[in-house]
């Protein structure tokens, strides 16, 4: 197979062809500021109030209740910051879980340094949080419950319709970082009890740079940018009109195909853990075994690094993540795996791959072939693989 | 961000392996670290006859390791005690910044082996009495 293999749909997804298609004339043609009085600008206007009607009927939300942002990061900061600022007058204590992403959990560090309390829930070995303990960490100073709806390295699915009822019970405002899950899960804000939601379209096949916050009518929450009256006041700036219009075709799309999307990518991720897991020894299935994002694998390989196993992957062309420190800069291995039980070293082997629309039966196979090989290669040289037979 | 003499470290491993009845062996680092480097050396006359490695760890972990091997086969245990982790690096092409502990790791673990060797013979090697791996290795 001589063409290059993208496994890591988690981080980013290629864009889709009709979803440029989609975007270049307002780009050229269409290139007015929404804000402009004339025929350009009222163009592009149009092109802004349709999409957003379209994003928010996908998510069973009111157009007044999408706000366009510049991704994920920027949804998360904004939900988090801008509803505890604006709700400090009632309490200032945020519940959130030790497998957040970063933008998440540092925007709650950030808080947390600025007089607000922080509980950071548990997780079991599948990365799932505990019901109960979210319970019992509300206070009468809780104000935000902030829990991802599915993880971004292990896929682990979060029981979000339980936790929105709870949070709905005790009227405690809900976010959740959807990122990895829209496009993959049908959403409807509603029946989730979801108060505010971050998305982002890079990872279903929009462009990169843009994303959406979800707010409920009537939640209180700061703007986050400060300036124009774009985006009804909350989040200045000229709105990044093409982007848009790829955000919503790339939902649009997402939605449409959503079954054919979920179950080939089961089929094929089911097929990915257990050849891996059959034809190589010590590996073990991070996250949960039902529970996960359809396009999700993650296996630790034992007595092997993460880095040296995606540098011979990409040797053969193969697109992966990890993770091990050495592919995250720090010096410890992945938060999440560590919540989740996983001791340093074993945490340092893992492998992620993520499969998205464009990955075949084939690939999944020529993967396969390949990691064995590259697997018994890297644990012959490994000391820690010394003393341990390949059959235990 | 590797230089090409990395990867083709990585690629291509020089003296891989284990010595069975080497004359001294030496192994730093952890599995928490995310690296271990094990050095085994055989020894005659005072000159390093054969040397072999096995490493856990990333690209430039394993591809320190292969070029520290290189750097002291062949050679005397004075010249060996000589390979400073900038040799290593050098060698290399140079390592990026947040991987220069890999090469340290490299010095460490082919003195190490030294240490173990000089104490299986009762004979001191100069330059490694205050010698202690473990305090050494941090990152």
């Amino acid at each position: 197979m001589n063409k290059n293999i993208y496994m890591d749909n988690a981080a980013t997804t290629p864009m889709k062809k009709e979803v440029l298609d989609a975007m270049i004339p307002y780009y050229t043609e269409k290139f007015g500021n929404p804000s402009s009085i004339y025929a350009q600008g009222r163009e592009a206007k149009k092109a802004l109030d349709e999409s957003r009607d379209k994003v928010a009927r996908i998510l069973g939300a009111t157009d007044k209740e999408i706000f366009f942002t510049s991704g994920g990061s920027e949804s998360d900061n904004w939900a988090i910051k801008g509803a505890c600022y604006a709700n400090k007058n009632k309490g200032n204590h945020i519940i959130t879980t030790k497998i957040e992403h970063h933008a998440v959990l540092h925007a709650c560090e950030y808080l947390e340094r600025n007089g607000f309390d922080v509980t950071y829930l548990d997780v079991d070995e599948y990365g799932m949080i505990d019901i109960d303990d979210l319970k019992n960490a509300i206070t009468d100073k809780t104000i935000l419950i902030t829990i991802m709806f599915a993880n971004n390295e292990v896929g682990t699915i979060q029981p979000i319709k339980e936790i929105g009822k709870i949070a709905k019970d005790n009227d405690i405002l809900f976010h959740t970082d959807a990122v990895q899950a829209v496009g993959n899960i049908r959403i409807d804000v509603e029946e989730l009890n979801i108060d505010l939601l971050s998305l982002s379209a890079h990872k279903f096949y929009g462009p990169k740079g843009i994303g959406a916050l979800y707010i409920k009518k009537g939640t209180k929450i700061h703007p986050y940018i400060h300036g124009g009256a774009q985006e009804r006041n909350k989040r200045a700036g000229t709105e990044n009109v093409a982007s848009v219009v790829g955000l919503t075709k790339a939902l649009e799309l997402a939605y449409e195909n959503l079954d054919e999307h979920n179950n080939k990518l089961k089929r094929l991720r089911d097929k990915l853990i257990n050849d891996i897991t059959k034809n190589i020894s010590h590996t073990k299935l991070n996250g949960h075994p039902e529970k996960r994002l359809p396009g999700n694998v993650n296996i630790s390989m034992k007595y092997i690094e993460g880095e040296s196993l995606l540098l011979s992957l990409d040797m053969v062309n193969i697109a992966a993540s990890s993770g091990s420190a050495c592919t995250s800069g720090s010096l410890d291995p992945s938060h999440v795996l560590l919540a989740m039980g996983l001791s340093h070293g074993v945490a340092h082997g893992s492998l992620r791959l993520s499969l998205g629309d464009f990955n075949t039966e084939e690939e999944v196979d020529y993967v396969v072939e390949n990691l064995i090989d590259i697997v018994a290669r890297l644990r012959k040289m490994s000391p820690l693989f010394e003393n341990v037979k390949e059959e235990e | 961000m590797y230089t090409e003499k990395v990867m083709e470290h990585f690629r291509n491993p020089r003296n891989v392996g284990e010595i069975e009845d080497a004359d001294g062996v030496g192994e730093v680092g952890n599995a928490k670290c995310g690296d271990i480097m094990k050095i085994y050396l055989k020894i005659e006359n005072g000159i390093i006859k054969d040397v072999k490695f096995k490493t856990f760890g990333c690209g430039s972990a394993i591809a320190s390791s292969s070029m520290a091997t290189e750097l002291i086969k062949g050679k005397s245990i004075e010249e060996a005690m000589e390979l400073t982790n900038k040799a290593v690096a050098e060698a290399l092409d140079g390592l990026p910044a947040v991987k220069m502990h890999c090469s340290v790791l490299a010095e460490q673990a082919v003195k190490s082996a030294l240490l173990d060797y000089s104490k299986k013979n009762n004979i001191v090697i100069e330059g490694l009495e205050d010698f202690n791996p473990d305090e050494d290795h941090h990152h």
